[in-house]
C-alpha cells in the first residue's frame, strides 16, 4: 500500500492542486515526478509543525476512505462528490459553516445514511446499505453490527433520556457492545465521577457533551466519530471536551472530527479538510493552510470614507484584499511595511480609521481567502 | 489489529462482564424512565382509579328512584288536591300541585316526567312518549289512578325481585375501563416514548450500535407487561373495595385477556409511533385512532345501542373485542375460548400491527 495520499482539490479558481498531503511522507514524495500543475501548498517539515505528531508508518493503514460521494435531498445536494482518506491513528477534521455538508458526510461513513453515489470503505469494511458494492458479496445487518462493534459515534443533536443518570446511561450503551471498557473506567476518563448518579437532565452542556463521548469510547472504538462536540459550550467546556478527544487519541485511536471552530480545528486535528457546498475545497495541516495564505497576518479595519480598493491591493508587503461591508481585511506578508503603509495610504485617501486590529493567520482566515465568507456565516 | 489491543493500556479492559443482556437493560431502562415520570405513573394508575370512582358513584344503583308527577291546578277543579294526594300514597310516585304553565315548563326541563291534568270525571295525561321514563309513568299514574276508581286485578302476580351484583352499570363499567385503560396505556405508553426518542435523535443514536433493533423494540413489550398486571388490578381492586365488583371467571382467563389485549395495543402504540417524528403528529394519529374507539367500543354503554349497518365496523374494533372478552370472563364468568372470535380479532391487529410497523419502522 502507498503510504500517502493524493488528492485532488478544486480552488475557487478552478486551480486543481494535486498535494501530497499525508505530512510525514511529503518530504519523500515531494517533487517526485508529478507532471500535473504545481503544489498549492507549500510543503514543511514536522519540526516546524508543533501540533503535528509523527505518525508511524504501521498505523499509515487507511481507516477511513471515501469516493466520490454524492447524497441529495430533495431541495438541496448535501455532499457533492467527495473524496477523503482518514489514516489509522490520526485526528482528521472537517471544518466549514453550517449546512457544508459535514454532518451528512459523516453519517454516512457511520452508516446511518446511504449514499446516492460513491463508496465507503471503514476498517476495510463496507455498509450492507450502500448502493455501490464493489466486492459485489452481499452484505447483511449482522456484518454491519460487527462493524458497529468497532466505532464509537456521537451524533451532533443526540439528546439523552433526562430521566435517568449517567451510570444508567453509560451501562446500557456498553450491554450493546461484546466487549468495550468498564463503566467507571470511561466515567472516569469524561471526568463526571462526580455526575456518576446524577440524572442526565441535571447536567450542564458540558457534562451532557461529554457524556455523550463516554457513550461513544464505552466500547473501546477504533474510531470515534464526533459531530460538533464543542458547539454552544462555553470555552472551559471546550477545554475539557478536548482533553477527552486527547486521551483518546493517546491511546493509539482515530477520530473524525467535524467543526466550524478554527481554532478546535488547529488545536486537535493532524490534518484538515475545509468543506464547501458538499465539497472539499482544501486539505491539508493547520499550518500547511494557513501557509498556503502567503502571509501570516492578516490587518482587519474600517474608516470613515470608503478607499480606494486597487490602491490598497498595491501596497507594499500585502498579499489580498477582502471587503465584505464596511470591513476591509487584508491578508500580508510583512506587518512592519504593509501596516504604515496603510496608515499613509488612508491619509493619503482623507479617511480616517475607525478600528484596525492585527491578528496572526488562522484557518478561518483560509477559508475566507477561498469563499469570502465567514464560517459562521453559514 | 496489534495495535487495537496494545491501546487499551490507556483504559484497563473489565475483567467481566457488568451489563446484562441488551434485551433487559433496555427494559430496565423504560422501567425506570416510567417510574421517575410523575405524569405517567399518575395516567396508569391513579386517573382510572378515580375514573371508577366518579363514574361508579355517579351511576350507583340505589332504590329505584320515584316517579315525578305534577298535578296541573284548576282553580274550578276541588279535587286537583286529593287527586295529588292520593298519587303521593303511591310509594313509587312523588307528586306536586303545579300552575299549568310551572307543569308545563317542568316537563319541558325534565323535572317530571308526566303532567296529570282532572278533568270532571277523566284525567289528561301529558307526557314525551319518546322519553322511557314518561313512559313508564304513564303506566304507573294510571294504574294508581284507575286503583282508586275501584279498578281491580284479574290475574294474581307473584313477583321475585332480583339485583345481584353483576348485573349492575358498575360491573359492566369496570370491565370497559380497564379495556379502555390499557389501550391508552398501549398507546401513549409506546407512542409517545419512540416518538419522543426520535425527535431526540436517540433512535438514530441507538442505530450507530449494534443494538439489535428487534431488541429496541421487544425492551417495549417487556417494560409493558411489568406494568399491565398491576394496572388491571388496580381498577379491579379498587372496584371491588368500593362497589363489591367481583370477577366471576378464572384469573387465569382474564390474565390471558389482560396479556392478549395489552400486547395488541402495544403493536398498534408501535405501529402509530413507525413514522412520526414530532409529538404534535403522533398525538394527532393517536387521538384519531382512540376517539372512535372510546365512543364505539361500548366502554360507557353497549355498543349494540349504535344502528345495526355499523355492527361489522364496530365489532371489528379491538377496544370492542377486549371489552367482549372482559366483560364476558369478569361479567359471566365465560371460559376463554367461548369468545374465540374476539380473541381472533385481537391476535389479528396485533399480528397485522406487529409486521407493518417494523416493517415502516423509522430510525432517524
Amino acid at each position: 500500500m502507498i503510504p500517502c495520499c493524493s488528492l485532488e482539490i478544486d480552488f475557487r479558481g478552478g486551480l486543481l492542486a494535486t498535494s501530497r498531503v499525508h505530512v510525514p511522507t511529503i518530504n519523500s514524495h515531494r517533487g517526485g515526478g508529478h507532471g500535473g500543475p504545481p503544489l498549492q501548498f507549500r510543503s514543511m517539515s514536522i519540526e516546524t509543525s508543533p501540533i503535528i505528531q509523527p505518525i508511524s508508518t504501521a498505523a499509515q493503514r487507511v481507516a477511513l476512505r471515501c469516493s466520490g460521494l454524492v447524497k441529495r435531498f430533495t431541495d438541496v445536494t448535501a455532499v457533492n462528490g467527495l473524496d477523503l482518506e482518514v489514516f489509522a491513528g490520526e485526528c482528521f477534521g472537517l471544518l466549514g459553516p453550517n449546512g457544508a455538508g459535514k454532518t451528512t458526510t459523516v453519517e454516512i461513513l457511520e452508516g446511518l445514511t446511504p449514499a446516492d453515489e460513491g463508496t465507503v470503505e471503514v476498517l476495510g469494511q463496507h455498509w450492507s446499505s450502500a448502493k455501490d458494492s464493489t466486492d459485489g458479496s452481499h452484505r447483511r445487518a449482522s456484518d454491519d453490527r460487527s462493524l458497529r462493534e468497532r466505532i464509537g459515534v456521537q451524533l451532533q443533536e443526540t439528546q439523552l433520556a433526562e430521566k435517568v443518570t449517567v451510570v444508567e446511561t453509560l451501562r446500557l450503551f456498553r450491554s450493546f457492545y461484546k466487549r468495550g471498557h468498564a463503566v467507571d473506567q470511561v466515567i472516569q476518563t469524561v471526568a463526571l465521577e462526580e455526575k456518576r448518579n446524577s440524572r442526565v437532565g441535571k447536567l450542564s452542556g458540558g457534562q451532557k457533551q461529554r457524556l455523550a463521548v463516554a457513550c461513544a469510547l464505552v466500547s473501546d472504538p477504533e474510531i470515534l466519530f464526533l459531530d460538533e462536540p464543542t458547539t454552544g459550550l462555553d470555552p472551559q467546556a471546550r477545554l475539557s471536551l478536548w482533553d477527552v478527544v486527547e486521551t483518546f487519541r493517546e491511546g493509539g485511536g482515530t477520530v473524525l472530527l467535524t467543526t466550524h471552530y478554527m481554532e478546535e480545528a488547529a488545536r486537535l486535528c493532524d490534518r484538515v479538510a475545509i468543506m464547501d457546498h458538499g465539497k472539499i475545497i482544501a486539505l491539508g495541516t493547520p499550518l500547511e493552510l494557513i501557509e498556503s495564505l502567503g502571509a501570516d497576518q492578516i490587518i482587519e479595519f474600517r474608516v470613515t470614507k470608503e478607499l480606494d480598493e486597487d490602491a490598497l491591493t498595491s501596497l507594499p508587503g500585502v498579499t489580498n484584499l477582502h471587503k465584505r461591508g464596511e470591513d476591509y481585511s487584508l491578508t500580508v506578508a510583512e506587518i512592519g511595511v504593509a501596516l504604515p503603509a496603510l496608515l499613509a495610504e488612508s491619509k493619503r485617501q482623507q479617511s480616517e480609521l475607525v478600528s484596525l486590529t492585527t491578528h496572526q493567520a488562522t484557518l478561518e482566515d483560509v477559508f475566507v481567502s477561498l469563499t469570502g465568507r465567514m464560517l459562521r456565516e453559514g | 489489529m496489534e495495535e487495537a489491543q496494545s491501546r487499551t493500556a490507556q483504559l484497563n479492559r473489565e475483567p467481566k462482564r457488568e451489563t446484562l443482556h441488551p434485551l433487559l437493560e433496555l427494559t430496565t431502562m423504560r422501567v425506570r424512565e416510567f417510574l421517575r415520570e410523575k405524569e405517567a405513573v399518575f395516567w396508569v394508575f391513579i386517573f382510572p382509579v378515580l375514573m371508577t370512582f366518579a363514574l361508579g358513584i355517579a351511576f350507583r344503583n340505589t332504590a329505584p328512584d320515584k316517579t315525578f308527577v305534577a298535578v296541573e291546578a284548576d282553580a274550578n277543579n276541588p279535587s286537583v288536591n286529593e287527586i295529588a294526594n292520593v298519587l303521593s300514597h303511591s310509594p313509587e310516585i312523588s307528586s306536586s300541585v303545579l300552575s299549568q304553565e310551572e307543569a308545563a315548563k317542568a316537563l319541558r326541563s325534565g323535572k317530571v316526567s308526566i303532567v296529570v291534568k282532572p278533568h270532571n270525571d277523566s284525567y289528561e295525561y301529558r307526557f314525551d312518549p319518546t322519553r322511557p321514563e314518561s313512559r313508564t309513568a304513564r303506566l304507573i299514574v294510571d294504574d294508581v289512578l284507575q286503583r282508586a276508581k275501584g279498578r281491580t286485578d284479574v290475574a294474581s302476580i307473584a313477583e321475585q325481585r332480583i339485583t345481584e351484583p353483576g348485573a349492575r352499570y358498575v360491573d359492566f363499567l369496570v370491565p370497559g375501563l380497564i379495556g379502555m385503560n390499557l389501550m391508552g396505556s398501549g398507546l401513549w405508553g409506546l407512542g409517545f416514548t419512540i416518538v419522543i426518542a426520535r425527535s431526540r435523535k436517540l433512535l438514530k443514536r441507538f442505530a450507530a450500535t449494534p443494538m439489535r433493533r428487534s431488541h429496541y423494540l421487544l425492551s417495549f413489550m417487556l417494560s409493558r407487561l411489568a406494568f399491565l398486571f398491576l394496572e388491571v388490578a388496580a381498577v379491579v381492586v379498587f372496584a371491588s373495595l368500593a362497589f363489591g365488583f367481583t370477577v366471576r371467571g378464572s384469573w387465569l382467563t382474564v390474565s390471558l385477556i389482560t396479556l392478549l389485549g395489552g400486547f395488541t395495543f402495544s403493536g398498534i402504540g408501535l405501529l402509530v409511533a413507525a413514522r412520526p417524528q414530532t409529538i404534535e403528529g403522533v398525538s394527532g394519529l393517536m387521538n384519531f385512532i382512540m376517539l372512535p374507539m372510546w365512543l364505539l367500543s361500548g366502554t360507557f354503554f353497549s355498543s349494540e345501542r349504535f344502528p345495526q349497518v355499523f355492527q361489522p365496523f364496530i365489532k371489528a374494533l379491538p377496544l370492542t373485542a377486549l371489552n367482549t372478552l372482559l366483560r364476558a370472563v369478569m361479567n359471566e364468568g365465560a371460559p376463554l375460548w367461548s369468545n374465540w372470535i374476539q380473541i381472533a380479532i385481537l391476535l389479528c391487529w396485533l399480528l397485522i400491527s406487529f409486521v407493518v410497523a417494523l416493517k415502516i419502522f423509522r430510525w432517524q
